[in-house]
């Protein structure tokens, strides 16, 4: 079953045309690894699951509801999936119990005992519950974006999104967020993930997307993909990025 | 020049000088920064609106007021406020507004209109991911500016909105020409009553100065304390 359907989407910036016709799509309980050059539009793409960036052309259904409807009620789309973002965003005014409370209280309505309650074993999950009293300023970005990773978690997502979660962190930093996202998906949470770290795609993913210039260039499973891309183009991509 | 100066007056002057002139000030100044802020708050959103009817209107508000002298804008509110009101509420006649609420109306449209610029650039200081974010969890474009782009915007700008707020204090002394006793009205009275203009005048200004600077002192040493880490 589909949890996440791109169907033939594409979307322009007045004359620039950052999506060209891309289809892919993401099955329950599946790990997809989307990666290409910087600029290529991995994280419009991404977007556009949960409506955070408007389409032209074509339809995308997310857990059964059609998130290019105009009818769709999409805050209530959005609180079912998780995102997580390369600068993290978490909310610098608030403490950490207090970002992963917020969505809890506000869009679905929990009490403010059981949004904490629940924070706090999300918390401790991520390994950081000595530190839920502190503002994100106060943390690392590894521990930020593990935060982050929290505070989508929260919500119950059905799927989870990720837009480069490791490229903002320093090297030392990558691990500990990388282990949070393998252990999930080990637990068989549905996962969509813009990155380049082909380690984590190797380990946990089913599938790879690759993206060149707004168009989806190859979809394959995992083991074709890195065995023998099929375009010239992910070739030199793959050769690039694992050279280092 | 001071020899025959006279503090005596000065210090006979100073429970009506304080207690009903700088009564009347503080208040004033505090009233019209709460009315300025909440509705600055309105305009900024009206401004940012992607509804162009709405930020063509609060543009238009904001540039109406920034190009018209304080001064006139008291006097014209003073005369006209009446009249407005008897057209709004059907009374035969116009109907009496004292000098407090209409000075305090009209320094709450006319610093309205600095306060919208202020939290209008609060408000374009968050970075646009923190929308995308709260967004992305699923709350609605009132509950985004509400509980995270609001509550950054006012950290941002709270020195600057209580920077504006020293200057409409010195502002509000512009009520004398509706002979309101604010500080620097019942300086005046004194000084015209007992011809002490020297000694009056020269009070006032050193009062005018000590609550300014001293306050914008502790504006700067709040700046270092609210900045938010990133
Ligand atoms: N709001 C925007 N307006 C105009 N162009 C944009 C906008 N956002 C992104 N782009 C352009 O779209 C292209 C794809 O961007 P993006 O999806 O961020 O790529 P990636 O995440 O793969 O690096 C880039 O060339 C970028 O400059
Ligand atoms: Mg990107």
């Amino acid at each position: 079953m589909s949890m996440i359907a791109i169907k033939q989407v594409s979307k322009s910036y007045g004359d620039f045309q950052v999506l060209k016709n891309c289809s892919t799509e993401v099955a329950k309980g599946e790990v997809v690894v989307v990666c290409g050059p910087s600029g290529s539009g991995k994280s419009t793409l991404i977007k556009t699951v949960n409506g955070l960036e408007p389409i032209n052309q074509g339809e995308i259904v997310v857990d059964g509801t059609t998130v290019t409807d105009k009818a769709t009620n999409l805050p209530q789309l959005r609180s079912r999936v998780g995102m997580v973002f390369q600068h993290f965003e978490l909310f610098p005014h608030l403490s950490i119990a207090e970002n992963l409370a917020l969505a809890q209280m506000k869009v679905l309505k929990r009490s403010r005992a059981e949004a904490l309650a629940k924070g706090a074993a999300l918390l401790a999950r991520v390994g950081l519950s000595a530190h839920a009293d502190k503002f994100p300023g106060q943390l690392s970005g590894g521990q930020q974006q593990r935060v982050a990773i929290a505070r989508a978690l929260a919500m119950d997502p059905v799927v989870m999104l990720f837009d480069e979660p490791t490229s903002a962190l320093d090297p030392e930093m990558v691990t500990e967020v990388l282990d949070v996202m393998v252990e999930l998906a080990n637990e068989g949470m549905t996962m969509m993930v813009v990155t380049h770290e082909m380690g984590f795609a190797r380990k946990v993913a089913n599938r790879v997307v690759f993206m060149d210039a707004g168009e989806v260039v190859e979809d394959a499973d995992k083991e074709a993909f890195f065995a023998e891309p099929r375009s010239e183009r992910a070739r030199q991509f793959l050769s690039k990025i694992l050279a280092h | 020049m001071f020899a025959g100066f006279d503090f005596d007056v000065i210090v006979r002057a100073l429970p009506y000088l304080f207690l009903d002139g700088m009564a009347f000030t503080l208040t004033l100044t505090v009233l019209a920064t709460l009315g300025g802020i909440v509705l600055g708050t309105l305009l900024a959103l009206m401004r940012l609106s992607r509804f162009a009817v709405l930020s063509t209107f609060a543009a238009s508000y904001v540039n109406l007021m920034r190009s018209l002298p304080l001064v006139l804008v008291i006097f014209w509110f003073y005369f006209l406020m009446p009249y407005v009101g008897q057209w709004v509420t059907g009374a035969a006649n116009p109907v009496r507004v004292g000098p407090f609420w209409s000075s305090l109306v009209t320094f709450t449209l006319f610093e309205a209109s600095y306060f919208c610029e202020i939290i209008r650039s609060g408000i374009q200081s968050v970075p646009r991911g923190q929308v995308m974010a709260s967004q992305a969890m699923g709350m609605t474009t009132a509950q985004t500016m509400g509980y995270v782009i609001l509550p950054q915007a006012f950290r941002n700008m709270l020195p600057i909105l209580l920077t504006q707020t020293i200057v409409l204090f010195q502002d509000t002394s512009l009520v004398y020409v509706l002979s309101i006793t604010d500080f620097l009205g019942a300086a005046a009275k004194v000084a015209q009553r007992d011809g002490r203009l020297l000694e009056m005048y020269l009070f006032a200004a050193l009062v005018y100065f000590a609550i300014s600077f001293t306050a914008s002192f502790f504006v700067r040493r709040l700046q270092r304390r609210v900045a938010i880490v990133r």
